[in-house]
């Protein structure tokens, strides 16, 4: 069987990549084993971190909310499997900055036990109502396990104005060595596909468009096989080219569907949703299987460890259990990337876990990512223009990084680059292009910041002149009742000098007052009494 | 285990600047060949001479400059601009020109600009057209490839006459110069001769001039390669010689007694070199899609006006260094369009 045909559409630029995929795909998926402690971090994607909602000490089971995140933009973190909370602080976390970052660390207890966590399975799930899909799906923490973790929820909620007529499922998997999609494919295609019809339910779209690049045959027939003779004209498996990035969302909808995405905008904006095959997968167990989002599968691959395999992993083991179950690193292990080699993030340490956008995990060694030569000028060849997906000006980019103007950048659309990398690898000066892309986005968000931080500043100094002047005002105000006031009794106390009254009158109220404390007892200190002098 | 980090991509990249250089001078081979097999062994000494020279103001520059010299000594830029600048000038060219040409190409037109990737100005062109203004007697001294063929002078012979001035005994300058086609076509359409009279000439052969036409056309197969292999793209030599072949076609349907055919054009002096090696630079060429075709029917226009109107029988050197210099205007105006966005850069 193959796919159906359906007509594709091109995107600009992009680059042919040795795909070193069979590497990790000649062995069966394995389930790694549990390891002694688990490492979640609270924070694993864009928006808000998790809060925890359990102390140090406590039991918890398999499937147990551990931290929650009641943000839009937040997803819920649960227990990998039973065990103790022996941590809640920072510990390492996979993160380009290398930084640590806080987590909850569980040691496990070996019965990987879910007592009565698991949610309550829905066996009616083709007619499941979208709103309860929806908070299914953000009650088991389900985020994109594409490798952004953008919260699976958010997805399945277009706002009304949009109408959703097409359903794009990503299973492009175009950087080169991960394998984890296809390997999900070509072995749980069945759940993927239920996924599939459980996201329909909520979107109601009129398509459905698998993208699968047509490196992964075996992936292409599995899930053919699997979608069965349904629905044949709306539900499509479409084998499309194996072009790097033709996996990132605006050029997978490009491809399928021929729409461009707004640069500012969403899919949605023109009448699409993407999903990736895994969560899609996440979503079919969450709700048929009651089981949040808890373990994923991981690609260990690379020239540098000695047995390449994906592994089904519970989240939070760390990296250096991976490699171990994958042979061990070569000698020569250069290098340790998390993601895929084009735009994963090199670690620092293997001591980092597994957090739910951790597809890959790569073991480099030197030959593999090293530079041919030494970092040259720009000689404006105009490679990086011909391959850069987004259309933008590479070598002008890194021009106005590199002099840090960042307004010429910007006008340059710096920010509509998406950081795939195939300037750089195109780039014959060997120049880390995307490096100086990062740089720049960051000082302009720096810039930004203290822009907004100097704009409050001068917004609190200008309420604080506002009312002192105020106050001023209100004072003289107050100033002027008062002295009509005085005026107008003596007035009509006739021939006694104002002065002389305005003492008097004072006197009066001093002995009244002490009259007042001496009543109340002479222990009762009030020295601050005296100031409410109403003159003040 | 820790690791040193790195920032993405990590896959090494399939290029590098000596491997393009490198391509192109195999590219430049067969035309360089065959312009030796019609003028003599004069073409490859020059080829030498100015290589050398090109290679040493390129370690001078980036010693006084405190450049490191074995990353730009090895990039091959250097090698191509005296290559390139040989191939320009007459086969029996006097040293002491050479030297002043790739001199101030190397030095001028590329060091003090900031060397590889900052040269405003194509250094080959620039080189040449210094020697071409300031020497215009030498520069005239091209041969007659039919009289270089019965004459066959020897290596030491070409040797002497490039370094010594001395022609073996027997001949004169005179004897073994000649006017290019180009220099002929263009003194005869001055005296008011009719092509088709000047075309009967023994200089003129089927396509060109005897000779060049096939130096031109091995500089094609050369040029072909490079396109085939990617090291160049498209738009320049298909702009510029599709430009000078419209053009020249144009004027040549109205009247082709005074204009010559574009055929003529196209296979005549440096046009396909220009078009496949010289106009193709990469640091002075334009660098948007759109503006390299604008960039290359530029130069192919002037080309023609040239030819056809200006003071000099060959305009490529001209031509590409003013269309260098409206780079800047052009790359600004044809940004491409970005993805996501309409043509004019607004939300699309």
């Amino acid at each position: 069987m193959t796919a159906s045909s359906h007509k594709l559409w091109r995107f600009h630029g992009g680059v042919k990549l040795p795909d070193h995929k069979a590497e990790s795909t000649t062995e069966p998926v394995a389930v790694a084993p549990l390891p002694p402690r688990l490492i979640l971090p609270l924070r694993q994607h864009i928006g808000e971190a998790a809060v925890p909602v359990v102390k140090r000490g406590e039991q918890v089971r398999k499937g147990q909310l551990i931290a929650r995140s009641d943000t839009y933009v937040g997803a819920h973190i649960h227990a990998p499997t039973s065990g103790r909370i022996v941590l809640i602080g920072d510990q390492p976390v996979p993160h380009p900055s290398g930084l640590s970052a806080p987590c909850i660390v569980i040691e496990a207890d070996g019965e990987d036990d879910w007592g009565d966590s698991r949610m309550p399975p829905i066996e009616d799930y083709r007619n499941i109502d979208p709103v309860k899909l929806r908070n299914r799906v953000r009650d088991a923490g389900i985020v994109g396990l594409g490798g952004a973790a953008f919260p699976a929820a958010v997805k399945l909620n277009p706002r009304p104005q949009q109408k959703i007529d097409t359903l794009v499922i990503n299973g492009a998997e175009c950087e080169p060595y991960i394998t984890c999609d296809d390997m999900l494919m070509r072995t749980q295609a069945e759940a993927v596909i239920a996924g599939m019809h459980l996201v329909r339910r909520a979107l109601k779209p009129e398509r459905c468009l698998f993208g699968i690049e047509d490196n992964k045959p075996e992936a292409i027939r599995a899930m053919t096989e699997a979608l069965g003779g349904e629905e044949r004209d709306n539900i499509r498996i479409v084998a499309i080219p194996s072009i790097y990035p033709t996996g990132g969302e605006r050029q997978l909808v490009r491809v399928l569907t021929g729409r461009e995405v707004p640069s500012e905008g969403l899919p949605a904006d023109v009448g699409v949703v993407c999903h990736n095959v895994g969560t899609l997968a996440a979503i079919y167990r969450a709700v048929v299987l009651g089981e949040p989002l808890i373990s994923r599968l991981v690609t260990v691959t690379g020239s540098g460890v000695n047995r390449p395999r994906n592994l089904q992993v519970y989240l939070g083991t760390p990296v250096a259990d991976l490699i171990a179950l994958a042979g061990g690193y070569t000698d020569d292990v250069e290098r340790l990337i998390m993601g895929g080699p084009m735009m994963g993030f090199a670690l620092a340490s293997d001591a980092v876990p597994i957090i739910k956008g951790g597809n890959c995990v790569i073991a480099a060694r030197t030959a593999d990512v090293e530079r041919p030569g030494p970092v040259m000028p720009c000689i404006r060849c105009g490679e990086c223009v011909k391959a850069c997906p987004a259309g933008l000006l590479p070598q002008q980019l890194y021009w106005f990084s590199r002099a840090r103007d960042f307004e010429k950048a910007q006008e340059y659309s710096l920010f509509d680059c998406i950081e795939c990398g195939c300037c750089a690898h195109v780039c014959p000066s060997n120049i880390p292009l995307v490096q100086y892309y990062r740089f720049a986005k960051n000082e302009i968000w720096s810039q930004e910041r203290e822009r907004r931080q100097a704009e409050a500043a001068k917004q609190r100094h200008e309420l604080r002149r506002e009312r002192l002047e105020r106050e001023e005002r209100e004072k003289a105000e107050r100033m002027k009742r008062k002295q009509a006031t005085t005026q107008q009794t003596t007035a009509t106390d006739g021939a006694e000098d104002p002065k002389q009254a305005v003492i008097r009158a004072a006197l009066a109220r001093a002995q009244a007052r002490k009259a007042d404390r001496e009543a109340q007892g002479t222990n009762a200190a009030a020295p601050v009494s005296d100031n409410d002098d109403e003159t003040r | 285990m820790r690791f040193k980090t790195f920032s993405s991509p990590h896959m090494a990249p399939a290029r590098s600047v000596n491997r393009v250089m490198g391509q192109v001078l195999l590219a430049l081979i067969p035309g360089t060949a065959a312009m030796t097999w019609y003028f003599g062994w004069g073409v490859l000494i020059n080829v030498s001479l100015a290589v050398t020279v090109a290679l040493a103001c390129e370690a001078l520059m980036l010693l006084v400059r405190g450049r490191a010299l074995t990353p730009h000594i090895t990039d091959l830029s250097a090698v191509l601009a005296g290559w390139l600048f040989a191939l320009a000038v007459p086969p029996l060219t006097p040293w002491w020109v050479t030297l002043v040409g790739v001199g101030f190409a190397m030095v001028m037109a590329k060091h003090l600009y900031g060397g590889l990737g900052y040269n405003p100005f194509n250094p080959a062109m620039v080189g040449y057209v210094v020697v071409l203004i300031s020497f215009p007697r030498e520069m005239t001294l091209w041969l007659s490839p039919s009289v270089i063929a019965e004459l066959n002078l020897s290596l030491p012979q070409a040797f002497t006459a490039i370094f010594a001035g001395r022609l073996p005994d027997g001949l004169t300058w005179d004897m073994i110069t000649a006017a290019t086609p180009l220099d002929r076509m263009q003194t005869g359409v001055g005296l008011a001769h009719p092509i088709s009279e000047i075309q009967t000439s023994p200089f003129f052969g089927y396509l060109g001039g005897v000779g060049w036409e096939w130096i031109g056309l091995w500089f094609l197969v050369g040029g072909l390669w490079l396109l085939k292999r990617r090291v160049i793209g498209w738009q320049i030599p298909v702009a510029m010689l599709g430009a000078l072949t419209l053009l020249s076609g144009l004027f040549w349907l109205i009247n082709p007694e005074i204009y010559a055919s574009p055929l003529f054009h196209v296979f005549s002096g440096a046009a396909i070199l220009g078009a496949f090696f010289i106009a193709t630079d990469p640091v002075s060429a334009s660098t948007t899609p759109r503006g390299r075709l604008i960039f290359g029917a530029g130069v192919g226009a002037l080309v023609f006006v040239i030819r056809t109107w200006g003071g000099y029988a060959e305009g490529v050197a001209f031509a590409v260094l003013l269309m260098n210099m409206m780079v800047p205007l052009i790359d600004h105006y044809t940004q491409p369009r970005v993805f996501g966005k309409t043509a004019a850069g607004k939300e699309g």
